[in-house]
């Protein structure tokens, strides 16, 4: 089942309704025909003249020193072009720090391309070994004699911070990399006039993203031009190209990143990893192409993880449901080093941001600490923070709702944010311009006839089958400006760019700087383009990803694609329309004004009677200028830029609902149904957006019961292998129904907002409350993700 | 003398293939770096996440899991092959209108993993057709998609409308 429903938005003809328009039209993606063919270019088939392969030597130790590397044996071996210590890089790239200056007080300690004298993690890199081949260069990494010797660990971020634990960079002091608190209304005064004050620990466990590709890298710096070319499967190229030059003392402008075909991303590729600026750093030392592609064991050991919190939370709550006060105490552990360039504070600092922004309750409370650890980096993963602070706000909301005893829909009805009193703000001073929870929820309710599901419920129940319904609103940060990253010094674009040329067969061809990595973002440019400029889709060629000839901006993450992207593209097709339309006035001795351009025609704008076509105007203006009025110049080119102003972010709204069923025995879940309801403003495409909502939705899913990255007390990642950190499969997927409401944002024409994360924040916390509520005649509860069949198990007391 | 490399004669896609190759070397790698065909993907390396899926005397394998020089005298197919000789056609085009892949990587693998089960002939129901990819890891779409055009391609088989 889907469906839209449009709320708050003005009645009347929007800019964006243009005549065949593709906006709102669910077109098919133009890449995906080479992509269904085997013919994509990943970076993995990338291969290059006098190009060497880099393995590279990874610390067995969670901590230790590295007291001596003999690498004569490993030289020696076939193949073999170069083996590259930490000190012998660190000749040809300069350390990171990562932090930014608006987090205040965070900190972190220099980090190396490869490890010099001390590895922090199991699985840092320790050296680099280059051969002709990957078999070659993993044979002699095999060889490469380190010389260890252990350090005390610090694995548990709960004893991180004792005075007897010791500190992992003696500089920094203590183990505190980032601390964060904030009070709004009073909220002591909330829980004293509380009826009933619910608290509890919510646990998240360590989880990662698991892109099907690995990350990868080729880096070809020709010392011919002094210049670095490196394709590398990113989210942020232009990032990617400042990071690059200023650590390799290379001009900005010599450094190109392109961005091909990217297998999965989802956060895990929109940071700059160490190993990656080593591969870029070998290919300045050793003046060839090098090629770096992780395999599955070293993506479990390196690629970021992500959440792993530990929050204490309460609520008060009223005999009527009214929510007085929220308190949360969050701890994150973030492994050794705070990730570069955007930081490891960033996901505490969206919890404390983020919980309880549905709700009215003006009181609030929220404290939450980062600590160092010896583990792999931690960073920002798909819908950062968001699923902690959904669930967290959620499971309390529940919580209050039974020791009450209303029903979890009631309290929300009763608590929520009403439509009509946007703009408003939350008590963590998020700016909300139009949400809307409570259409949201209705829309919710009718879809999954909650009244017969209750009722199903209640039914089996008596026959001893177990079943939950879970509900779950949440907000989510879309389209940022600069608050996220800019104002901390931090050279990562909140504004994005479009070109966009008519060729001289009348076809249109677009550079945006927004990126690719299977969300559809080519087809939701050429979409918004053929719609602003007037031109059939198949017209609409789309260029990305290529810091050489795109415009500068941030790239792809934070659902920021399509409503920042998306809009610079609408601001330039509607350019160019100008632009062509002032030729084609001169052309035919029109007034510009009275002209349009559809299907790929110039048209009289009042009757659509046809003037001449694209391809002969352009015919024209390229080939016989000569016959055009003298001392016109037609401009077939148009650039725009675009970035919000008028919000900080642009905050979207949904609600999710599981129904599942507890296998009281065993403590399997099964999923039967998941449903959404999500508010992104315009939707550009239903289909696209849909399919963002359901993948995320499982990724969320993968948290809640299945993915955990298991450490022992020693720092040893325990089960790093695809066999044995478990990912959703489809067998155990249920089939996801998605709505829809329309709040759009004022801030740009199109009004969309993102929807590339919805589907992971509101995931984990719908089926954790339908999970309670199918324990509930248990009296039991689960709060630690992920839910195993063990810790249901425990938590009714049959373990 | 330990023999490091031998030569191998085998099929693949339907022209015949000559080569001298690492005995140690998978298949995927061997279609992928000495036969330059890309489109089978290396996700896991040990079997697990189906992106390397590739056919092998008409039965699918794990591309990670066997050797080249077991493929001696084999008959292999890839994506490549199975899209030039148009056999599932009907399979990409519905893949392509339910937007069934995202990123793209794990989609030849699954698309020689749905092949293999339509070709049982009949419409599985839902719940056949996720078991049956469930060797078969996507980390984009959440499944529901593939599973649709699975399913819309076997009812277009079967002559029935969806």
């Amino acid at each position: 089942m889907t469906g839209t429903a449009e709320t708050g938005s003005a009645p009347g003809l929007l800019p964006i309704d243009r005549p065949n328009s593709y906006i709102g039209r669910s077109v098919p993606r133009p890449n995906l025909k080479r992509l269904v063919q085997g013919r994509g270019e990943y970076v993995s088939d990338i291969v290059l003249p006098r190009m060497a392969h880099v393995v590279f030597v990874r610390s067995p130790f969670a901590h230790a020193r590295i007291v001596s590397i003999d690498a004569a044996e490993a030289r020696r071996m076939p193949g073999v072009i170069a083996v590259v210590t930490g000190a012998e890089l660190a000749k040809v790239i300069t350390p990171w720090v990562g932090v930014l200056t608006h987090l205040k007080g965070l900190k972190s300690a220099p980090q190396h391309a490869i490890a010099i004298d001390r590895a922090c993690w199991q699985g840092e890199a320790v050296a680099a070994v280059v051969a002709r081949s990957r078999a070659e260069a993993e044979d002699a990494a095999e060889c490469v004699q380190v010389d260890y010797e252990p350090l005390p660990v610090v694995a548990d971020m709960e004893t991180a911070l004792d005075p007897d634990t010791p500190v992992i960079h003696p500089e920094l002091g203590d183990n505190l990399a980032f601390e964060r608190a904030h009070v709004a209304g009073d909220p002591q005064a909330g829980f004293d006039s509380a009826d009933h004050v619910v608290e509890t620990v919510f646990g998240f466990g360590r989880h990662t993203g698991v892109t099907l590709e690995p990350r990868a890298v080729v880096a070809d710096y020709n010392p011919g031009e002094d210049r670095l070319t490196v394709y590398q499967g990113t989210q942020a190229p232009h990032m990617v190209q400042n990071l690059l030059a200023k650590h390799l003392d290379l001009p900005e402008r010599q450094v190109r990143v392109v961005c091909k075909d990217v297998g999965g991303s989802f956060g895990i590729k929109v940071h700059i990893y160490a190993d990656e600026m080593a591969t870029a750093a070998l290919s300045k030392l050793l003046r060839r192409p090098i090629k770096f592609v992780a395999d599955r064991l070293e993506s479990f050991l390196t690629d970021i993880h992500a959440r792993d919190h530990r929050i204490k939370a309460r609520i008060g709550v009223r005999n009527d449901g009214t929510i007085t006060a929220i308190e949360i105490d969050d701890l994150t552990g973030i492994g050794p080093y705070s990730m570069y360039p955007r930081t490891s504070a960033i996901e505490a600092n969206q919890v404390v941001n983020l919980v309880g922004g549905a709700y009215t309750c003006p009181n609030y409370k929220a404290r939450a600490r980062v600590v160092f650890q010896n583990k792999n980096v931690m960073c920002q993963y798909r819908a950062v923070g968001h699923p902690i602070a959904t669930a967290v706000t959620e499971g309390l909301v529940d919580l209050a709702a039974r020791t009450v005893g209303i029903d979890p829909v009631e309290i929300r009805r009763r608590n929520l944010i009403p439509d009509d009193a946007h703009p408003c703000a939350s008590p963590a001073g998020l700016k909300f311009e139009a949400l809307s929870h409570h259409a949201s929820l209705e829309k919710l309710i009718a879809m999954m006839d909650y009244e017969g599901l209750r009722r199903e419920q209640a039914a089996l129940r008596a026959r001893g089958i177990h079943r939950g319904i879970g509900i779950a609103s949440f907000i989510e940060i879309t389209n940022p400006g600069a608050a996220f990253y800019g104002v901390g010094g931090a050279r990562i674009s909140s504004q994005d760019g479009a070109s966009v040329r008519l060729d001289a067969t009348g076809a249109v061809i677009v550079h945006t700087s927004v990126t690719e990595q299977g969300q559809g973002t080519e087809a939701v440019i050429a979409q918004v383009v053929a719609t602003a400029f007037g031109v059939p889709l198949e017209r609409v060629r789309v260029i990305l990803g290529d810091t050489d000839v795109t415009p500068y901006g941030g790239g792809t993450w934070a659902s920021r694609g399509a409503g920042i992207g998306g809009e610079a593209a609408w601001q330039a097709g509607k350019a160019l329309r100008a632009n062509v339309l002032a030729a084609a006035g001169a052309m035919l001795q029109a007034d510009p004004a009275t002209l349009d351009i559809r299907a790929g025609v110039v048209v009289d704008a009042d009757t659509g009677r046809e003037r001449v076509d694209l391809a002969e105007l352009a015919r024209v203006v390229y080939f016989r200028p000569d016959t055009l009025p003298p001392g016109f110049q037609a401009e077939f080119m148009a650039v725009r830029h675009y970035v919000p102003r008028g919000y900080p972010f642009a905050f979207t709204n949904g609600v999710q609902a599981s129904y599942l069923e507890v296998d009281v025995d065993t403590g399997f879940v099964k999923l039967l149904k998941h449903w959404v309801v999500e508010d992104c403003g315009t939707i550009l495409n239903p289909q696209l957006v849909d399919e963002q909502i359901r993948g995320g939705v499982v990724q969320g899913i993968g948290a809640a019961l299945f993915e955990h990255c298991l450490y022992d007390g020693d720092g040893q990642l325990r089960n790093g292998s695809m066999a044995d950190y478990l990912v959703p499969m489809a067998g155990e997927i249920p089939d996801i129904a998605v709505g829809h409401c329309v709040s759009r944002t004022g801030d740009s024409e199109l009004g969309a907002k993102g929807a590339g994360e919805a589907g992971t924040a509101g995931a984990p916390a719908a089926v954790m409350n339908a999970i309670n509520d199918a324990l509930a005649p248990f009296g039991a509860r689960v709060t630690a993700m992920p839910f195993t069949p063990e810790t249901i198990l425990r938590a009714m007391g049959k373990l | 003398m330990n023999q490091t490399s031998t030569r191998i004669t085998l099929t693949v896609n339907g022209g015949r293939v000559d080569e001298t190759v690492e005995c140690r070397k998978t298949l995927v790698d061997f279609l992928r770096e000495d036969l330059g065909l890309t489109g089978s993907h290396v996700g896991c390396e040990h079997g697990v996440c189906g992106a390397c899926t590739v056919r092998v005397d008409g039965s699918i394998v794990r591309g990670c899991l066997i050797l080249a020089v077991q493929c001696d005298g084999a008959e292999v197919e890839t994506i490549e092959g199975l899209s030039d000789s148009a056999e599932i056609a009907d399979l990409q085009e519905n893949f392509i209108a339910r937007n069934a892949l995202q990123c793209g990587y794990c989609t030849p693998g699954m698309l020689m993993a749905a092949a293999e089960l339509l070709a049982e002939g009949g419409v599985p129901s839902r719940e056949a057709i996720r078991e049956y990819i469930s060797g078969n890891y996507c980390r984009c779409t959440g499944y529901q998609a593939i599973v649709d055009a699975v399913e819309a391609t076997a009812r277009q088989r079967a002559g029935r409308t969806s």
